[in-house]
Order: C-alpha cells, then structure tokens, then sequence
C-alpha cells in the first residue's frame, strides 16, 4: 500500500522552525531554537528537563503558541491557520504523550475508535473494528482491546498511546519522553518500536528524551538543547564527540544517574 | 511596619486583578459554549450518556432528600397551622412551598454537590493528564465532547429531577397529611393544587433551568482550568460546589424578584 507520505522527497523538509521564543511569565523557555527536519528522518531532542523540549513540540502542534519566530509544518505556517485549517493539520500529526494520556474512562479499543469514527466517517463498523485490531497488532497489544487504561503497564499503555495515533496514519509522529518511567528492557521495547513505526508508516518523527539509549537507537539526528537554544546537532556520534564541557557533563550524568 | 502596607495594597490589588481576569475568562467559557452548541458535529451519543449519568444516577439521592424533605416541612409545619385551626391548609401550603422554592433548591444543591463536583473532578483529572491536550492534538473539540454535552445534560436533566423531586416530596406530605387526617390520595392533591398557578411551575421550571446550566457550566469552567496536579482537581472539584451553591443563592433571589413583580 502506497502511503500519503510517498509524495514527500527524503530531502524535503517537513518541520522547520525559525527563531522561536517562548517564555511563561519571567522564565524564558525557548530563545531563538532553529531546526529543520527532512521526510522520514527521526530527530531526537536532547536535554535536560525543563529546557522547553516538551514546549518545543507542543508548539509544533498548535497546543501553545509561540512569543515569536516561525513554525513551519508540512508546508504550512502552524501560527497563521485558522481553527479548521489546523485541526486539518493535525490530522497529518501524531502526539505521544509522556503519560500515554489514554481516556480512562474507555476501554482500549473505544480509545483507538476515538478519533477514527470522528475523522473517518464513510468507514464502517466492521472496518474500524478492523483498522483497531490491525494497529494494536503492530504495537503487539491485540490482547488489551477490552481491558480499561488503568488495567495496563506502564510500557502498554506507552505503546496503546502510539496506536492510538497511528490510527490516523499521520505523517508527523511526535513523542514526549518515550521511554520515562520504563524499565530499561521496556525502553528498548518501546525505542523499536519507534524504527517500526518509521519503518511501516514512514513517518517523520521528533522524539524529545533524555535518555541516551533511546537517543542513540532511534535518532537519525541528535539536536541537544541547552538554556532554551540547539547546542548542537548531528549524528549520535558527532554531537558526542563535541568538546562542550555541557554536552560532555550531560552524557556523563546520564549514566552516573 | 512600612514595608508591609505596600506588600498588603500590592497583594489586593493582584487578587482584584486575578478576580477580574476570572470573570472575562468566565464570560468567554460561556460565550465558546453558545458558539459550539449549534456547531455541528452534534456529540449525540455523548449527550444521552451524559443524561444519564446526571439523571439516572442521582435519582436515589435526589429520592431520599425530596422524601424527607415534603415529610419534614409539613411535620414542622402543623403544629403553627393547628393553633389557628388551620390544618386543612397544610397541602396547600406545602405545595405552594415545594413548588415554588423546595424542589428547585434541594434538586439543584444536591446535585451541585453530586454532579458539578463529579464534573469538575473528571475534567480536571483529565485536564491535568493532557487527555484533554490528547483530544486536541488528534483534531477532536474537546470542549464540544467535553463541555457542551455535559452542561447540556445538566440544564435538560435537572428540571426533569426537579419535577420529580416535586412529586416526591408531595408524597412526604401527603404521607404525614394521611397518618394525621387520614385524607385521601385525591383529596390531598386537589386541595394541594388550588392555589397553584401556571406561573408558580413556569418560574420553578425556569429556575431550574437556570441551576443546572449553572451547575454544568461552573463545573466544566474549573475542571477545564483546573491545574498542579491531583491537589488541582480536588480544587476545583470543591470550588465547583461552593461557587455553584453560591451562585444558585444569588439566582433565587433574583428568579423570585422577577417573579413576584409579575404576580403582584
């Protein structure tokens, strides 16, 4: 099956941000962050927490709106669309939140039925029955379709996040911290299943972390952000191999803790 | 000393500031309501679960108070009635009591403490585990899921529950009306409904109108802004019953100024 995202050349660029600020009262959160992400490529945004990454993309995604600068998402300026033209948008975007942020009050499969009955109105009930079971079956999770959010594990309900937001087959996948609160063998699960998705969806994706296990498995480009601005960016290795006392501290406190 | 009385203005002045920003936050949450209502794509199915967790749900409770309540008033009420010789007027009184005032009131406190509390609780909760933001990043109207099908359950529900408590509360009376003068069922209501008005049921239905579209509205208002975490949701969970049964107050006093201006 031929994808929407075929028409995209991997050098075309889908997400472009230009100068962006953004501050909550006196605390300046993002100062002047740039960043250009090709079709099908995995950015990892490095930091530590409270650097604005989980900002970053909410920004990216119409949930906050920038002080200043420019957001440019599949072609289209995210600060000047109408409430319709960015719930089109949005479509096109697949959220991961760093708690999952399933409806607790609905079952797996009401979860994942959710927004597909709401945006794909001509299917039917046994096609979204089929859609539903076809995702879970790419998270490996077609046994929780009747279980409640509150039934599952941590990693699960990660992993029921991401199928509910592959169900509209977005183009754009973003994820908030993927793999906290997991143990590291969860982690690993949960960083391959990320590849599978870029893989089978041929999705671009941000992935905002602070794990360097997760940065080095799933990123294609590391972009490290530091006091509100990209630090550095470039391969795992590259960005790794840098002198900056910032970078070189981060990657030493990351395993001592 | 000195140093205090700027700190003390300093502080007034932020919380009229903060009262004054909550009121114009208030106004648009219930302007965006009456923009989405007539919005489609109508959350029908959202709408009648709603109904039912507000109606069904509360009928136990709002039972047992309306019961009590009708059982109460006209207990309470004979002995002042019996010095005068008076008792053949105690179902008229007590009707005219419960539908005017009683059965709105108890119906609407009791679910400003059941449903606008359970309302703001789920929101909130909701709200501060990005459920909400997880509706809108996947081009969902969480206020049109969330807001406008609660707050319309509660203003179609709860005139509905008054009715009802009304009812109840008429057979409290007559229960006690019965033991004592051992009038009958018919009797009892005729008497009770002689000094009953159209307008008396058309101000209560209004009134209730006005209380669970108050009850809905405050409740979704401060679950959908609820913030910090679980201790939020339980802020907001208690300021939605407080400022509801505050709000009601006010409205009664209104309602009724309104309406005894029209009957005299």
């Amino acid at each position: 099956m031929e994808l929407e995202n075929e028409k995209y050349d991997s050098n075309d660029v889908v997400i472009s941000i230009k100068d962006l600020y953004k501050s909550f009262g006196e605390n300046e959160v993002l100062r002047g962050v740039d960043l250009e992400v090709h079709n099908k490529e995995n950015v990892v945004v490095l930091g530590r927490s409270g650097t604005g990454k989980s900002v970053l993309i909410k920004i990216i995604c119409g949930l906050l709106k920038p002080d200043s600068g420019e957001v440019n998402v599949l072609g289209k300026e995210v600060e000047l669309l109408s409430g319709k033209e960015l719930q089109q948008l949005r479509l096109e975007i697949g959220f991961s939140f760093q708690n999952s942020a399933l409806y607790d009050s609905m079952t797996v499969r009401e979860n994942l039925a959710f927004p597909l009955v709401r945006h794909a109105k001509h299917l039917t009930r046994k096609e979204v029955q089929e859609q539903i079971e076809r995702v879970l079956n790419e998270v490996g999770l077609l046994q929780t379709i009747n279980q409640m959010p509150s039934e599952l594990s941590g990693g699960q309900r990660k992993r029921i996040g991401i199928a509910r937001t592959l169900i509209l087959r977005p183009k754009i996948m973003l994820y908030d911290e993927p793999t906290s609160g997991l143990d590291p063998i969860t982690s690993i699960e949960i960083n391959n299943l990320i590849n599978q998705v870029k893989h089978n969806f041929n999705t671009t994706s941000i992935i905002i972390t602070h794990d360097l296990t997760c940065a080095k498995t799933t990123g294609d480009t590391v972009a490290m952000l530091y006091d509100g601005k990209f630090i550095k960016k470039g391969t795992f290795e590259e960005v790794f191999a840098s002198d900056d006392e910032r970078i070189q501290n981060f990657y030493k406190y990351n395993f001592i803790t | 000393m000195t140093n205090t009385k700027p700190v003390e203005k300093n502080l007034i002045s932020k919380k009229i500031d903060t009262l004054f920003v909550d009121f114009y936050s208030a106004f648009q949450f219930i302007l965006r309501f009456f923009k989405e209502l007539f919005k489609p794509p109508y959350e029908v199915k959202e709408i009648i679960k709603q109904c039912y967790e507000v109606g069904y749900k509360s009928l136990f409770l709002i039972s047992l108070t309306g019961f009590i309540t009708g059982l109460v008033f006209t207990k309470q009420s004979r002995p002042s009635l019996s010095e005068f010789g008076a008792t053949s007027w105690l179902p008229s009184l007590v009707a005219i009591a419960i539908i005017r005032a009683l059965a709105p009131l108890v119906t609407a406190l009791i679910c400003a403490g059941k449903v606008g509390s359970n309302i703001a609780a789920e929101l909130g909760s909701m709200k501060v585990t990005e459920q909400i933001d997880a509706m809108e990043v996947s081009a969902v109207n969480p206020f049109k899921f969330l807001v406008v099908s609660r707050v319309l359950a509660t203003t179609i529900m709860i005139p509905l529950l008054m009715c009802y408590t009304g009812f109840v509360a008429m057979m409290g009376a007559f229960l006690n009306v019965h033991q004592n003068e051992m009038t009958s069922f018919i009797t009892f209501f005729q008497q009770a409904f002689q000094k009953i008005s159209f307008l008396d049921i058309f101000s209560s239905l209004i009134k209730s109108i006005v209380y669970g579209f108050t009850i809905g509205i405050v409740g979704c208002y401060k679950g959908f802004h609820a913030k910090n975490g679980t201790e939020g949701v339980g802020k907001a969970a208690n300021l939605s019953v407080v400022l509801s049964m505050f709000l009601i107050f006010i409205e009664e006093i209104l309602i009724v100024q309104i309406t005894n201006s029209i009957r005299y």
